[in-house]
């Protein structure tokens, strides 16, 4: 029998309705899978095995009796970040050590509604904060892709390290993921897999534990733009319990990925065009304009003019919104707890214990830009900024632009304890500098593998969409992932 | 602007960290060269511009003032690391 576990989603849910294999098969070729290569790249902090047996059995007998839900009987890994009712939800921190929620996040449980099965909890950076997954409590997750002629280990970017890793190394049929700075896109960047973070409010952040609320959404990676597509239909949805969950229907999104770019206008920002910005990623940019306009695009030039301040912005923002929510973990109500004199020291002990260095880092920047004095200063300085950041995509979007052609990252993926990026923490967050404008203005970005560099590592690019015009960006990048044609798949060492 | 020893271990004291003196001088190059990251700001000007409140052009719900949910303590407190009769322990608080 082929090996299941290397088809795609598409494929995996229409062979299942064909009875061409049972679930309980697909889900054991996954489970065996990630039990033999779990060691080497990390990828699952927990892995369900009986419970997904029990989820694919029921799928099966659904599958008998008739056609079943969209997903039915799909296995799928989730990210640490999402809460799953009596399973490992930590957020991949050690202050959350045995945490087992009582309740299920609205993302997941819409997954299984639609007949998911559940492999296991995906590694991640701790809190979602960082971009090369080595920030994780479980240590760092290793990328499948290593470059020609070499075994150096590659970070597979983050912080939806696991689930790019996981995906790209068939260890699931795809995985959830969630997105703040970058933390969908550029993973799947980094891995030659497709990430979409769709627009703020079109996924419930119900259950799904908190970074920076005004800039976190979930979305999907998975192998191929229709894929995500699929997956980005179950996930999404008005939710009574997020007070910013938008009520707007959910398009079949998977219905606009062969629409094609005939009559749409492409806008070029200039400002993406970074100092330093490898030859390779210009070159793949360029490929990418050439692709769209053969399909029957307009391609223009347009100005992003505050681009270059999202980044700043984003550090102010991202951290006091952060320094607010993770002021619940206090070794009291769940998770880690010291032993402490009084009651101040308990707390102090117990989060200078629990969480790791990065978080520690931003509570602290956030604790300080929002404290008296300094908060008009930084805090309400940044979101004026955020403010200019938005009305500048207003501006071309008004102006006739349908979506936005950029490079995904700077880079291609680079090596796990890279110096430099130890030595100084804002080169680290340089690679959110394309994606971050994104979260900064609410929108929607997707990222598509587009080619490979030098060293035959995957590169990606981002398409940018106006809010709630997803379809828009599956269909854009459904023409840049056909008009490359180029095989994603990694040799496997593992 | 930039932070000096004193104020890491104020700001310490106020998110709840502990930062061991040991620790202090490390926080402190790493949060000002942040805060030197962010500095370029100082470049945009603002003037006029309002402070984003809602990213999406929405008006936050709300719901009657009821209650909806509630009635497990023991659900609750099922994850604390120390309980009694459903209560959370913690260190004596008031002498």
């Amino acid at each position: 029998m082929t090996d299941l576990t290397r088809l795609t989603l598409a494929a995996a849910r229409d062979g299942l309705k064909r009875k061409e294999f049972t679930s309980t098969e697909l889900t054991r070729s996954y489970l065996d899978a990630i039990e033999a290569a779990n060691p080497k790249l990390n990828a699952y902090v927990a892995v369900t095995g009986e419970q997904a047996i029990e989820q694919a059995k029921a799928s099966d007998g659904r599958l008998a009796t008739g056609d079943g839900a969209p997903l039915e009987g799909v296995p799928l890994g989730i990210k640490d970040l999402f809460a799953t009712k009596g399973v490992h939800t930590q957020a991949a921190s050690h202050i959350l050590d045995g945490f087992k929620p009582p309740y299920e996040s609205t993302i997941t449980s819409q997954l299984w509604r639609d007949g998911a099965v559940m492999l296991g909890k995906l590694n991640m950076d701790e809190f979602a904060m960082g971009s090369s997954n080595e920030t994780s409590y479980y240590g760092p997750v290793i990328n499948p892709w290593r470059a020609n002629n070499s075994n150096a280990q590659l970070v597979p970017g983050g912080s939806s390290g696991g689930s790019a890793s996981a995906v790209s190394a068939w260890l699931c049929a795809a995985a959830t993921a969630t997105d703040t700075g970058g933390s969908i896109r550029q993973p799947a960047a980094l891995t030659g897999t497709v990430g979409i973070k769709p627009t703020y409010g079109r996924c419930s952040r119900w259950g799904v534990v908190a970074f920076a609320s005004s800039l976190d959404q979930a979305g999907p990676i998975a192998r191929t733009v229709e894929d995500t597509a699929i997956m980005l239909t179950s996930m999404s949805g008005f939710d009574p319990k997020d007070s910013t969950s938008v009520q707007l229907a959910v398009p079949d999104f998977a219905a606009a990925v062969e629409r094609g770019v005939k009559g749409l206008t492409i806008g070029i920002p200039r400002e993406y065009r970074m100092e330093g910005m490898p030859e390779e990623i210009e070159a793949l940019w360029q490929r990418g304009i050439h692709w769209l306009k053969a399909e029957g695009a307009t391609v223009r030039d347009i100005s992003l003019p505050h681009t270059k301040y999202a980044l700043p912005a984003y550090y102010i923002v991202a951290p006091a919104e952060a320094s607010s929510n993770l002021a619940r973990y206090d070794g009291v109500k769940y998770g880690l707890r010291d032993t402490g004199k009084d009651i101040t020291d308990l707390y102090e002990l117990s989060r200078a214990d629990g969480f790791g260095r990065e978080v520690k880092r931003r509570i602290m920047i956030g604790t300080y830009v929002l404290s008296a004095g300094y908060y008009d200063a930084y805090y309400v300085k940044a979101q004026k900024v955020r403010t200019l950041i938005k009305r500048d995509f207003e501006t071309v979007f008004a102006d006739g632009v349908d979506a936005i052609l950029t490079p995904a990252t700077p880079s291609a993926a680079f090596g796990i304890g890279d110096e430099d990026m130890k030595a100084d923490p804002v080169k680290m967050y340089l690679n959110d500098v394309f994606t971050v404008t994104v979260n900064m203005a609410g929108l929607p970005g997707i990222a598509v593998p587009a080619g490979k560099d030098a060293a035959g590592l995957p590169l990606g690019l981002q398409l940018i969409g106006k809010p709630f015009d997803e379809e828009t960006l599956f269909a854009a990048a459904r023409v840049i992932e056909r008009s490359a044609g180029i095989d994603f798949t990694p040799d496997k060492w593992w | 602007m930039s932070v000096d020893a004193a104020t890491v271990t104020r700001i310490g004291r106020l998110a709840r960290i502990r930062i061991e003196e040991g620790e202090v001088a490390k926080y402190q190059d790493e949060l000002n060269a942040i805060l030197g990251f962010v500095a370029q700001l100082d470049e945009v000007d603002v003037a006029g511009v309002e402070p984003m409140t809602s990213v999406t052009p929405m008006v936050l719900r709300r719901r009657e003032d009821k209650v909806t949910d509630g009635g497990y303590p023991e659900k609750i407190v099922a994850n604390a690391p120390l309980t009694e009769d459903n209560f959370f322990m913690v260190p004596k608080v008031v002498e």
